[in-house]
Parts: structure tokens; C-alpha cells; sequence
């Protein structure tokens, strides 16, 4: 199953998808973080307003994601968890972080990514050491934005970070509950 | 002020090993200069290769210390001079030795940015002088692109200075 997941992100991101320059992605990524940063000078404002930024991305991403792969629903929490780690990721940031610490009841999972290339060269300042600045939390956005399109309701949000020192840069994404489709307000 | 410390810092050379000239110290001064003429890294590191004198391994007294610190600046800072005069002659980023002060020589690498990189030593082969530039001026852009480093600013990661340390070593 995984295997399949696989071999469709190499694909789509071989052919279907359209390449930037990786400096300019980090570079602008980075400049967008120090100038928030700048602009609001408390690191818990500048982690939300990332993570708003992404579920705005998020929600737009989840149609492109769609379109471009074709594929179905998934049975379980499980498979959006490979699906969003294989072909996800894959198609967009040319990463395949590894899905672990799968929970029991199945509705959370992590992913850990070995390589994050919204983080080349950065070196956070002491400050932001000291007042839990989380870097790429427009990532946590991201998954909540799209996964909320696809009647998902999540949480995912960092827990370790190597630019803070950790070992591994690990998102926690845990699933609240499924979205039921709702009849808008005003029709019988 | 300047008189009473070089004559208190003799007397302790002379009970000492033997009077020492300046430039006898086996540390090599390296600082790193900004576009307004503002010193953007400094360090001291201490060269393993240079030929080491007759009375190598001396211990040089703590005054004579402070005296070399001050001293460094000084010679750096009227290197510049010489630095901005040469740049024009040469489409070089390595200008090598453009300076002298008593034993001590003043090499210096002048980045595309404008930054001078400039090191003062003693007789050293050139080869070596440019292989730790090249290094520190990679060194220097990485740090560029860290999105929190204003250019142009002091650069204060640890990193940075045990990479350029780790340099001096392999190279110095």
C-alpha cells in the first residue's frame, strides 16, 4: 500500500509538477519569518500568524493535491497519514518525512522529517531559543488547512525542531473529529 | 598610559625568557570588516605551524596580552588604507600580503560584498592564507543567508566561530 503511495509521488513529482529555485523558496520563507519576527517581536504571535498563513495555504494546496494526484478517499486515518507523507509532501517540498508513533486507537500520528528545506542555513537567535519560536509552523497550518477541506478536523503542531537543538524535527498531527457535511443554512 | 604599560610588560619579559620582540607571539589576529569600516568578527587563533623562536613556548605575561589586543585593532585598522588603494588594481578576491608592521605581516581578502577579511601573522606560505579565506568567506555566506543576520552586523554565533577556529587549525 505504502509502496504505491510511493511510487505515485515519484511520478507526479518527476512530471506533473512545476520546479523553483530552493534558494529563493528558503530565502523567501526566511525573510517572511524574520520580518514577522520583526513586525511582532513575541514569538507565540509569530508562531500563530505562520500558522495562519498555512491554513489559508492549506486550503487552496488540498484542491492542487487533488487534482494533480486523482486520488480516492481513504479508508482510514492511517492512510491519509501515508498519503499525506508520500505524495503530499513529495509533490510539493520533495520530502518524504516518515510517519511514526502511530497511536493506538489509530487518530494520531507523527511525522518526522530528516531534511527541511524551508530551514537551510538558518540559526535561530537566543531570544527565539528562549521563547519557543517554532520555524516552519506554517507546515501545522498547512495540514490543518487542507485536512479541514477534506472533512478532517486536526491538530498538528510541532514538537522537537533541530533548530533548536533537538535531535529529529518531529509534527504531531492528531485528528479531532470528522467533519459531517453539513446543509448550508437557508435551504429546506 | 601607553608609556607605563610597555614598561612594566619589559620588565616581565626580561625576568622572563629574555626580551621578546612583538611579533614574536604564535597567535594570528583574523577580523572580519564591514562596509563602514565596522569589525564584524574578531579572533584570535593561535597558529600551530609558525617556526617557533629560541625561546618558543614562552609565556607571554597577561599586560603584553592586552598590549597586542589594542595593537591588532590599530594595525588593522590602518591596513584598510592600503586594502581600498589595491582593490582597484587587481580583479583578484585574494590581495595576499599588502602590509607590514615590525615582524608582522597583514594579508588580506576582499569579498564581493565589500567585507575585508584581514589577517595579521607571521611568516606564513600563502597557499595556506588562502585556503583559510576561502573557508571563512563560505563560512561568511552561510551565515548571509540566515534570515536573522542583518548584514552588515556583528555575527555572534558560536557556530561560525568554532567553524573558522576549526579552520585556522586545519590550515594555519
Amino acid at each position: 500500500m505504502t509502496k504505491q503511495y510511493k511510487t505515485l509521488g515519484d511520478d507526479i513529482w518527476k512530471n506533473k509538477v512545476e520546479k523553483i529555485n530552493a534558494e529563493l523558496f528558503t530565502l523567501t520563507y526566511g525573510s517572511i519569518v524574520a520580518q514577522l519576527v520583526k513586525d511582532y517581536e513575541d514569538f507565540t504571535e509569530v508562531n500563530k500568524q505562520l500558522e495562519k498563513m498555512g491554513y489559508n495555504i492549506g486550503t487552496r494546496l488540498i484542491e492542487d493535491f487533488l487534482a494533480r494526484s486523482g486520488v480516492g478517499r481513504c479508508q482510514d486515518f492511517r492512510e491519509t497519514a501515508e498519503m499525506v507523507s508520500k505524495v503530499g509532501f513529495k509533490m510539493f517540498l520533495n520530502i518524504t518525512p516518515a510517519v511514526t508513533n502511530i497511536s493506538a486507537d489509530g487518530r494520531e500520528f507523527s511525522l518526522v522529517l530528516d531534511e527541511n528545506p524551508l530551514a537551510e542555513c538558518v540559526e535561530l537567535p537566543d531570544q527565539a531559543l528562549v521563547d519557543e519560536l517554532w520555524y516552519s509552523n506554517i507546515l501545522c497550518g498547512v495540514l490543518r488547512g487542507s485536512l479541514e477541506m477534506v472533512q478532517m478536523q486536526v491538530d498538528a503542531f510541532f514538537v522537537t525542531d533541530t533548530l533548536r537543538g533537538d535531535d529529529m524535527t518531529e509534527i504531531r498531527v492528531k485528528l479531532i473529529r470528522y467533519l459531517e457535511e453539513e446543509v448550508p443554512a437557508g435551504e429546506d | 598610559m601607553n608609556a607605563t604599560h610597555s614598561s612594566s610588560s619589559s620588565g616581565g619579559s626580561g625576568i622572563g625568557s629574555g626580551p621578546l620582540s612583538h611579533g614574536n607571539s604564535p597567535t594570528c589576529y583574523f577580523v572580519m570588516i564591514g562596509t563602514k569600516d565596522n569589525p564584524i568578527y574578531e579572533a584570535e587563533l593561535v597558529s600551530v605551524n609558525t617556526a617557533r623562536s629560541s625561546s618558543g613556548g614562552a609565556t607571554i605575561s597577561e599586560a603584553k596580552k592586552e598590549e597586542f589586543r589594542h595593537l591588532n585593532q590599530f594595525i588593522a585598522h590602518s591596513a584598510l588604507d592600503m586594502v581600498e588603494d589595491l582593490q582597484w588594481s587587481s580583479n583578484q578576491m585574494y590581495l595576499k600580503v599588502i602590509d607590514k608592521f615590525n615582524e608582522r605581516f597583514i594579508s588580506a581578502y576582499l569579498t564581493a560584498g565589500n567585507i575585508k577579511l584581514l589577517l595579521l601573522h607571521d611568516a606564513k606560505s600563502e597557499d595556506a592564507i588562502r585556503n583559510f579565506f576561502n573557508d571563512c568567506y563560505e563560512l561568511y555566506i552561510k551565515t548571509l543567508l540566515n534570515p536573522f543576520y542583518e548584514p552588515n552586523s556583528i555575527i555572534s554565533s558560536a557556530a561560525f566561530d568554532a567553524k573558522v577556529r576549526l579552520s585556522a587549525k586545519r590550515y594555519l
